[in-house]
Formats: C-alpha cells, structure tokens, sequence
C-alpha cells in the first residue's frame, strides 16, 4: 500500500513538472541512439577526453571521479571574481596548473574533455552554484534572455518560454534547457558546446553573435541552468 | 588515428548469432560541398570496411558519398569459437587503421 502511494506521488509529480528537457521532446530514435553507448556518437568525444584527462589532468584529480561537478556550472571562481563555465574552468586549470596552453574553444580537445567530464554527472540533478555573488551575473543572464535583439526583434524568452513547444518551420520549439550539453547534434554532424547552439539562435534572429568564451554566454548559461534546475543531467546528449 | 568503438557481446555460446556495432570518428566528406571560400571540399570518405574473424571474412562494405559523419554500421554474425575480430577500415587520402576485439565464450 506504501508503494502504491509512492508511485502514485511520483505520477503527481512527473504530471506537475511543466519542464521538459530537449530529451523528452525528441523522437524515439533519437532518444535510442543517445541511450546506447555503443551507438551514441558523443561517446567518440568522451574516450578522447578520458584519455586527454589521464594524461594531463589525473596528477591532481586522482581519483579521476568528478561526479557531480558538470551539475553545477558555471561555478563561482574567486580568483577571477566572476563565475566561470565548465569550459573555461578547464581552460583555467591548464593554465594554472598543467602549465600548458589553453584549448580553443569548440576545439575537438576541448570539447572532449568537457564531454568527459559532464558524462559523469548523468543523471544527477542540475544544482547551480549557490554562492551569492553569482546572483547579479544571473539578473544579467536573465536580461538577456527577455532582451529583444537582431533584426527580428525576438528574445530568447519569446519563443523559449512563451511559444514552447508550438512549431517553428516544422521544429518543435524545445523549453531551451540545458541538460545536455555538450551535445552531438546530427545537424552539425558533430560536437558542439551551449555557446555553438546559443549562437545558432543569435544568427536565427539575425543578431550578431557573442564571441565564443565571451562573459555574455556565460551570463546566459547561468540563467539557464537556474532556470533549469532540478532537471536531470543527460550529458553528453545527442540532438536532432 | 581516427577514434573506433567496437562493441562485441561480452561472452557468447558457439552457434549463437550476435550484433557487431562498429562505430567509426570519421568526417566523410562528400565531395559535393563547398567551402567557407567557396571551393568544393576534396572528397573524403572510408571507402571500405572489412571484417575477419580469425583470418575468415565475415563481413565487408563498400562505403560512398551520401553517409552522415561518424558512420554507426552494425552487422549479424554467428560465433564459431572464441578468437579476434579484426575490423579494417580504408579511405581516400590512404586512410588505412585496423581495430581489433576479442569475442570471448560464456
């Protein structure tokens, strides 16, 4: 009897979560493909960064476990006083620590390494960082994303939160939560980060894009994953 | 090197027939496409993609223009015994690179 009420709390709750993840609104034989490690294209990406993160990485993450940490990005960096995104901190850590040079962004290498790094925190809920200073970068995400740009005139929150799920030249408008991320997307034919979809959707309005690693795209990100959290890390994620 | 995934069942029974997925990092490019200077891009594709199991052929594809990147090719096969699965892959710009794995008995 106590399970049956559990089940049917969990049923109420599903029915009440009005969020859905760019997972749950894909077709079936998408959601298969990224299911299956053995089919999921990403997976290419992430044993790239397995072995890039053993090489250069595992003298000071040993054990090489980052649960969790791809959850909570863009975490607050208090050398620089802002907060940084997943890419950067690795970028950072290179610098710092390896020594080494940073990688460019959306390069394969880094791409990887991001890729290996979020697919530990599958399946744990997005909690974004809870240090205070990172509330007024947030209000500025938040800014952006109800901001009309481009020559259309749209903001992110029009189609994203207003228009959510209706049509647009036959695509499903997803929720635009970042659960995913970095994400194999089969209109690429390859890898990319938030920022490459992010700057899909700038030039979709006709606004000329941030430049990759700019403070802006870190702003929205942060947004973003406030705006989604709770939801479920599905890393690294494929999309139609 | 170009990046493979090749994934056997864990452990089989002689007899048994099994799916092979082969899941390959390559760009195939089609030949078709400009460039961002309005040059076609050079074809490059995996041409062809064999199979042996224990120095027999079971399993062999030729490729064209036309396959998404990172091709995903999966094949049936019947285990005889226990042994290596070399799987051979060839392409323009004398792209040559061997994967091996082993399929082991239950």
């Amino acid at each position: 009897m106590k399970w049956l009420l559990l089940l049917l709390a969990a049923g109420a709750c599903a029915a009440a979560e009005p969020r859905r993840s760019g997972y749950q609104d894909m077709a079936p034989s998408t959601q298969a493909l990224q299911d299956d490690d053995s089919q999921n294209p990403a997976m290419l990406w992430v044993q790239d960064g397995e072995q890039r993160f053993a090489a250069d990485c595992q003298r000071c993450h040993e054990p090489p476990t980052l649960r969790g940490v791809a959850a909570r990005y863009p975490a607050w960096d208090a050398r620089l006083g802002q907060p940084v995104t997943l890419a950067a901190r690795i970028n950072l850590c290179r610098q710092r620590h390896v020594k080494t040079t940073p990688l460019a962004p959306e390069s394969d290498a880094l791409l990887a390494l991001e890729a290996y790094v979020a697919r530990q925190s599958r399946g744990l809920p997005i909690v974004p960082d809870a240090e205070p200073r990172t509330a007024p970068f947030r209000e500025d995400g938040r800014r952006l994303f109800t901001q009309r740009i481009g020559q259309l005139g749209f903001s992110c929150a029009m189609c994203h939160d207003d228009n959510a799920g209706k049509r647009l030249a036959g695509s499903l408008i997803p929720q635009g939560h970042p659960t995913g991320y970095p994400i194999y997307r089969l209109e690429w034919q390859g890898m990319g980060s938030l920022q490459r979809r992010l700057r899909g959707c700038l030039s979709g309005v006709r606004a000329e894009p941030f430049a990759y690693g700019s403070d802006d795209y870190m702003k929205l990100e942060l947004y973003l994953k406030t705006r989604a959290a709770g939801m479920a890390v599905d890393s690294p994620g494929v999309r139609p | 090197m170009i990046r493979a995934l090749i994934r056997t069942p864990t452990l089989t029974r002689p007899g048994e027939v099994v799916e092979i997925r082969v899941l390959l990092q390559h760009p195939m490019e089609t030949g078709f496409r400009p460039g961002v200077d309005g040059q076609v891009l050079p074809r490059d594709i995996v041409t062809r993609i064999e199979a042996h199991f224990e120095g027999e052929r079971v399993f062999a594809a030729d490729l064209f223009p036309a396959i998404a990147a990172n091709p995903y090719i999966a094949f049936p096969m019947r285990v005889t015994g226990a042994g290596n699965l070399v799987i051979s892959f060839q392409g323009d710009n004398g792209f040559v690179q061997r994967e091996t794995a082993a399929i082991r008995l239950a």
